[in-house]
């Protein structure tokens, strides 16, 4: 819109129209990063406040005795449902899940973009558009047999209980989800390993190969000391996206003491008993989003490289 | 070095007499490949069948195996013309018409815009961009949190407006049901729009610059610059830009369930939300199937074009 305006200002000419423009853009960009903020911003504060100010102070005001008290409520009492056991089992459940899931994944990836493009064989390409598709397909038609499956794996995972004392992860939330999550997330670890080893010198392997190295030995000697920029993408990529799914979490460990964060968070907010404590939800919010937060802070650059990846160019 | 290869070979020959192991290596790629595309050909391509399989049955609370024809589908075709009241089908499929559209319009007229700016040699790009995109790293389960509040007339904006003196202003749209959805697209235009403008910007910064000059020299105005040479360069950028915002718009289910634990009566429903409560809460399991179908068919036909065509240009 400004754009239409600032040439034919330009086209009048004249230093003080051109000192004029870059107040028009510099004032529209610090207004975008302020609506961009703003609820980051409000979640923040709000987290602090006490709640004689919420209730009668200005959403946008910085808290006037700073508390810390709605985030401990939250880390350890706060209720989602009937039971009142702050966030903190929760968010351990969420790393159990998105460790193993996040390496399981960025390993599988690895050696799926090194097949597809250093042992290329027949139909190497439909094979990959076959894994690719996969990240574009809306979950909700794997949802439902996905849920058969794995509920007949916990009832046998019972009768192993009964037989060996021993299920084998059958039937734990946990290791479910784990396998979700690495079984719809290995199109985009491929994707990104097989556009990256794309571009690595053939020779280099072609070399290897006449010294006698084997497939393992080239992966691990060459190739995986020279992925550390697009690890680093795939694992931030999958952690996030891991974390903060909510459709899995909530088909597949949607209640009891075995949910997700982001489930436990939505379940906390709808939480409907009383006084709804807005500081107390929002430190909440806050607890399940510092991990990503924090990632995208420290490396926002491949986060953004990441979901560069899924967009341009396959 | 491959003529090096070549001779240390032949003159080898006991390395090429096909041995089992060597018989291995020589699959040993495929091996490795082949859990991962089993996994896929499974959990990704037989569980679409079979989801597809359970909409041509009855299902109801549990799956049922036995096929009843189209009934499923002939209920959501007579949903969508059941607008009086408007059935849950027909509510999803226009909130889907209308996010959709909005969705995808604002975030590329915003991002291109936002891109634009940010390119004009701008001091403290590295502070705004992350700023812009940061939304994209955070689930809407948490930031929806936020939003809520903030749309919600006794809290949120209207509040605040009220106690800095305009009590004539009324914000209440998450509250309506007519204009729910259309709160749902802020959200969603503000988690998505600064990961738009990262892509323009990117196509931006890879236009030959000489371009430009040349233009410039030629007396091009800044805004005939972008509008006829620009815009048109960045036309791969809107092609991408487009098929995220497409796929993203169509999976979209959180967003709803944040921000308005859908809606009054529903009213914020998308397809993705009426498959999950029709599915798991109302015992309506075909149904549910069915619209699970309808979703994926609809992102197919975005999709495999693409898709063709980006793998297809790739083997020169």
């Amino acid at each position: 819109m400004s754009a239409v305006a600032t040439p034919a200002r330009q086209a009048s000419s004249g230093i003080s129209s051109k000192t004029l423009n870059r107040v028009v853009i510099y004032g529209l960009l610090a207004l975008f990063a302020l609506f961009y903020l703003m609820p980051l911003f409000v979640m923040l504060v709000t987290s602090f406040k006490t709640m004689d100010e919420i209730q009668n102070g200005n959403m946008l005001s910085l808290p006037h005795a700073p508390t810390f008290a709605p985030w401990i409520k939250a880390w350890s009492e706060v209720c989602s449902g009937l039971t009142c056991v702050g966030m903190k089992g929760y968010f351990w459940n969420s790393i159990k899940m998105v460790v193993p899931a996040v390496l399981i994944s960025t390993l599988l990836g690895a050696l799926n973009g090194y097949v597809l493009t250093k042992w290329r064989f027949r139909g190497h390409t439909l094979v990959f558009a076959m894994m690719l598709f996969a990240c574009f397909i809306p979950f909700q038609s794997v949802l439902l047999p996905m849920a058969t499956i794995l509920g007949s794996l916990g009832r046998f995972g019972v009768t192993l209980q009964n037989a060996t004392g021993f299920n084998f992860g059958l039937g734990n939330s946990t290791v479910n989800l784990v396998f979700v999550h690495v079984v719809y997330g290995l199109g985009f670890t491929t994707l990104f390993f097989r556009n990256y080893y794309e571009a690595f010198p053939t020779e280099l392997i072609k070399a290897a190969q006449v010294d006698g190295a084997s497939f393992f030995q080239i992966f691990r000697r060459i190739m995986l000391p020279n992925s550390l920029p697009i690890i680093v993408v795939t694992v931030i990529y999958q952690f996030t996206n891991i974390w903060n799914d909510f459709l899995f979490a909530s088909a597949y460990a949607g209640s009891g003491d075995v949910m997700p964060m982001t489930v436990a968070l939505n379940n906390v907010v709808n939480t409907s008993t009383g006084v709804v404590e807005y500081n107390v939800n929002m430190a909440a919010a806050m607890i399940a989003a510092l991990p990503t937060l924090i990632v995208y802070i420290v490396a926002g650059r491949y986060f953004v490289r990441g979901l560069m990846a899924g967009a341009v160019k396959g | 070095m491959s003529s090096v290869a070549t001779t240390q070979i032949k003159l080898t020959p006991e390395r090429s007499r096909p041995s089992v192991r060597s018989r291995l290596q020589d699959a040993l790629p495929k091996l490795v490949l082949a859990p991962s595309f089993a996994i896929t050909i499974v959990f990704v391509y037989g569980f679409i069948l079979w989801t597809i399989y359970l909409s041509f049955t009855n299902s109801k609370t549990f799956p049922s195996y036995v096929i009843t024809g189209s009934r499923a589908y002939q209920r959501l075709w007579g949903w969508t013309f059941d607008t009086d009241p408007p059935s849950s089908w027909y509510t999803s499929i226009t909130n889907m018409g209308i996010f959709g559209f909005l969705y995808i319009a604002i975030c590329l007229a915003l991002g291109l815009f936002l891109a634009i700016l940010l390119d004009q040699k701008i001091r403290g790009e590295g502070v705004l961009r992350p700023i812009y995109l940061y939304p994209m790293a955070l689930s809407f389960i948490v930031t929806g949190v936020a939003w809520k509040w903030f749309l919600d007339p006794g809290l949120g904006l209207e509040q605040t407006l009220h106690q800095w003196g305009w009590t004539s202003f009324h914000f209440d749209w998450i509250k309506n049901k007519d204009f729910v959805i259309y709160t749902v697209v802020i959200a969603g235009v503000w988690q998505a729009s600064g990961f738009i403008m990262a892509m323009f910007l990117a196509g931006l910064r890879g236009i030959d610059g000489e371009i430009m000059k040349a233009a410039q020299i030629d007396g091009a105005t800044t805004f005939q610059l972008y509008r006829r040479i620009v815009i048109p360069l960045l036309r791969p950028i809107f092609l991408s830009a487009f098929i995220v915002l497409a796929h993203l718009a169509i999976k979209s289910y959180d967003l709803v369930v944040a921000l308005t634990s859908g809606g009054p009566g529903g009213s914020a429903w998308l397809p993705s939300n009426f498959m999950y409560e029709y599915t798991f809460k109302r015992n309506e399991m075909a149904v549910g199937s069915a619209s699970a179908v309808i979703m994926l068919m609809t992102i197919v036909a975005i999709i495999v074009p693409y898709l063709y065509s980006e793998l297809r240009e790739k083997p020169r």
